[in-house]
């Protein structure tokens, strides 16, 4: 078997639907549609974040994202991205629900505006809420075990730990809980948010995660396309190194050819 | 209700009038709007769009009419 046929037929499943892909890309911040939809294709994803937003009902003929990006080709996964209260995040869903016609939504409640950090105390009611009203939340969450295994038990159906803060592309911060909440997971789990650049997202994979949700490391990138290109060898090739089991690390060198023979 | 038997309404937070006795799915089209692309909330309750011509407006109904847009 080919890496490339190796990575066809290493695919994940969330809520019962199964992607080849294990790269997700948001659609905020480009320039425009144009260079948004090509971004998506260039990422290989199949499944994008999409906001909730009141239409603008002074000029309705605007351009929409569902002109650019089909959502009979591309899952949309509607985002709470903006919500700071559970309420405010399950009446957005509720809405988008209707919108598209699907429960596989990304939950996120954010704590506050200068970190986006995760309001967990709200993000665990909401996902009660949501789950009891046949939603399957993907959640947003910090990288804390702990918290991890309580939206599972609460009927996360994957879990989506922070690297760094949300558009800051610092790169994984802890990679010692992102390794853990994997371990102890018993549905996908996905690095959202903090990726830089594509060694971020190999990362993110090697640590065995199910795959890596991005938006500004594509979409601010000086040329997004490009950059979709490499985050999406990044995440294969991340994918084949933990699937390959990479060597154990020594304190010294050791040398690759044979010390017998020398002349 | 008004003299010209019109309807007080918000929509997306803008006050709005529309002829009385209209269904949601009307109103949609007024709006330019189509109802296989947006999602409906009449009073804080969703709508579901199998209804939206069966709704009627109300008077001081307040709406909320949304879509999806690029997000992260």
């Amino acid at each position: 078997m080919t890496a490339q046929q190796d990575i066809k037929a290493d695919s994940w499943s969330v809520a019962g639907r199964t992607f080849t892909s294990r790269l997700i890309v948001g659609t905020g911040k480009y320039k425009s549609l144009e260079e948004n939809a090509a971004a998506v294709e260039a990422s290989g994803a199949e499944i994008v974040t999409v906001a909730v937003r009141r239409v603008n009902i002074s000029d309705p003929n605007q351009p929409r994202l569902m002109d650019f990006i089909d959502p009979k080709k591309v899952t949309y996964l509607p985002n709470t991205a903006g919500c700071f209260t559970a309420d405010e995040a399950i009446r957005t869903l509720r809405l988008a629900r209707e919108a598209g016609g699907w429960n596989l939504v990304k939950l996120e409640v954010l704590g506050e505006a200068k970190t986006l950090y995760p309001d967990m105390r709200e993000t665990l009611r909401a996902t009660e809420t949501l789950v009891a009203e046949g939603f399957e939340p993907m959640v947003y969450c910090v990288d804390d075990p702990i918290a991890a295994k309580q939206l599972e038990e609460a009927g996360a159906v994957a879990i989506m730990p922070l690297g760094a803060p949300i558009g800051s592309g610092l790169g994984i911060q802890n990679r010692v809980t992102i390794r853990l909440i994997v371990e102890g997971a018993g549905v996908p789990v996905l690095v959202d948010a903090g990726v830089g650049t594509a060694s971020d997202a190999a990362e993110a994979m090697e640590l065995g995660c199910d795959g890596v949700l991005m938006n500004t490391a594509i979409a601010e990138a000086k040329d997004p396309v490009l950059m979709a290109r490499a985050m999406k060898a990044a995440v294969e090739a991340g994918r084949l190194a933990y699937l390959a089991g990479r060597m154990q690390k020594r304190r010294y060198a050791d040398p690759s050819s044979p010390l017998a023979g020398l002349i | 209700m008004s003299v010209d038997q019109s309807l007080g309404i918000r929509v997306n937070g803008e006050q709005r009038r529309v002829p009385g006795g209209i269904s949601i799915a009307s109103m949609l089209g007024e709006l330019g709007l189509d109802p296989q692309r947006v999602a409906v909330e009449r009073n804080l309750e969703i709508v579901p769009r199998s209804t939206l011509d069966d709704v009627s407006v109300e008077d001081g109904d307040a709406y909320e009419i949304v879509h999806f847009v690029g997000g992260g």
